[in-house]
């Protein structure tokens, strides 16, 4: 399963919703994901990849992890995920 | 000031997992304590308690809301959905707005404290899941309570270790009688069964390894239970009004403070309260019939309460019935004084006095009718519920027959 199935399939189980209705341009608002499913997801996120994510949710928007879509919590996870793997 | 009643009740506990059921067993002097069922249970030395058997969240509540509901959450919205259905309230416009939840706990999400420390010390993990802090804390009973039934009045937790409930129920009288709220949702909920919880008692070596026998010369500790009793109390007029069916008048409270010692009781503060109590609901001492007792099979506690009514009641103590049930539900800490009440309505409405169960030997510093091992069928017109906490605070009730 790629990085962004596995992403689909946390966020889609937090939405209540099938993984096929979750697409890349989705927005968690679009999805009903608030902010406690938002923090609920970072940690599921987080324990299924083993990674820790620069999420802070008193400032969301300065935090060095773009949320505004599905797409770009994925790129966002590849990028720690190789990260990781290099060090 | 205006007259309080209770239109509704609820419970789970190690008797049952409803108000019927609970009664039944208290009317048979039933049991409900027993081999204690969690993990690490093997490396306590206190294995037994009144813990609740039979119960899965599972059918109460949807995946989302078991992650975020400690046990004392869950024993909390399950006994209130029970109380507010039965008292046939609805809580919208001005009620709901004026109608709050005042609840007791003395420990909160111990478990969610138990789980999470494990796993970060035991198991060495360096993440928690986010909705420890919300699960754990003291008034997420009170605050999912309301938030179930749109309440939107004075809300709060109150903890005073094994007096919350009482002190808690004393709020909402407090609120009700004066005017403040017509309507008002409170108890108590505790859930300490897990190992931490124990383990923690454990180090008072106030615990029985085998049963709880209040009053009994053979009596060596307290068990522990868990579980909730949640109530409505409502003004009088109003639960009138709407043809409620009322159970009981809650008649007037007292609290007071030993100001002396943080475990052991006094029994001049214990006194204080029951006569306190008897005073503010403008009841002659002779008329009580009944009394649910703090009973924490402890030896201090006992022969202390058993002074403390001694002294307020003079030769009335002798007539009257004073019964402990944590004989049979366990101690309940912050949620006892809300199951006790239900042996308080009980007495007063279908006049059947819950026993003292295991009881085995004549204590001659407990010698007052004890109502041993067998409940009883008499008429009682005013009944009193004790409670008194580690730390010396004391809270009493007196309920009237309606």
């Amino acid at each position: 399963m790629s990085i962004q199935d596995r992403v689909i399939a946390i966020i889609a189980e937090q939405a209540v919703l099938e993984p096929s209705d979750v697409t890349p341009d989705s927005t968690l608002e679009e999805l009903g994901i608030d902010s406690l499913g938002l923090v609920e997801s970072i940690f599921a996120i987080e324990e299924a990849f083993d990674i820790t994510i620069p999420f802070n949710a008193n400032e969301p928007a300065k935090s060095d992890f773009d949320i505004s879509s599905v797409a770009t919590i994925v790129a966002g996870i590849e990028k720690l995920v190789a990260e990781q793997d290099k060090s | 000031m205006k007259r309080v009643v209770i239109t509704g009740a609820g419970t789970i506990n190690a008797l049952g997992h409803n108000v019927p059921e609970t009664l039944a067993a208290m009317r048979e002097g039933r049991c409900g304590i027993g081999q204690l069922e969690f993990r690490d249970v093997e490396r306590l030395s206190i294995q037994i308690g009144g813990q609740i058997k039979g119960f899965e969240a599972e059918g109460h509540f949807n995946r989302q809301q078991m992650t975020l509901y400690d046990r004392f959450t869950q024993f909390a919205l399950i006994a209130a959905r029970e109380a507010i259905t039965q008292s046939g309230l609805e809580f919208s416009g001005d009620l709901a707005n004026r109608a709050g939840v005042v609840l007791g706990t003395a420990g909160g999400g111990v478990s969610t404290w138990d789980d999470n420390y494990r796993a970060v010390y035991e198991e060495g993990k360096n993440r928690v899941h986010p909705f420890v802090v919300p699960k754990l804390m003291m008034n997420a009973a009170a605050s999912h309570v309301s938030m179930e039934y749109n309440l939107r009045g004075p809300s709060f937790t109150v903890s005073t270790a094994c007096a919350s409930s009482n002190h808690a129920m004393a709020q909402a009288f407090q609120m009700v009688r004066s005017g403040m709220s017509p309507a008002m949702i409170t108890g108590g909920s505790e859930s300490m069964l897990c190992f931490g919880g124990i383990k923690a008692w454990e180090g008072l070596r106030v615990m029985s390894r085998d049963a709880c026998r209040p009053f009994s010369a053979n009596r060596n500790g307290m068990v522990q239970g868990e579980g909730a009793g949640i109530f409505v109390f409502e003004e009088y007029e109003h639960a009138r009004a709407r043809g409620a069916d009322i159970m009981a008048e809650v008649a007037g409270y007292a609290m007071s403070s030993d100001a002396a010692d943080i475990v052991m009781p006094s029994k001049q503060g214990a006194s204080r309260a029951i006569a306190g109590a008897l005073r503010d609901a403008g009841i002659p001492a002779d008329k009580v019939g009944y009394i649910n007792a703090h009973g924490t099979g402890t030896a201090a506690n006992d022969k202390t309460e058993c002074a403390a009514v001694a002294d307020v009641f003079g030769r009335h103590a002798d007539k009257l019935m004073i019964s402990s049930t944590k004989s049979m539900h366990g101690h309940l800490i912050g949620a006892t004084g809300a199951v006790e009440l239900l042996a308080c309505i009980m007495a007063l409405r279908d006049g059947i006095i819950a026993p003292t169960i295991g009881y085995e030997e004549f204590d001659p510093e407990c010698a007052l009718d004890v109502v041993p091992n067998e409940a009883r069928e008499v008429s009682v017109d005013v009944a009193l519920s004790n409670a008194f906490a580690f730390g010396g605070l004391n809270a009493v009730l007196a309920l009237r027959r309606i």
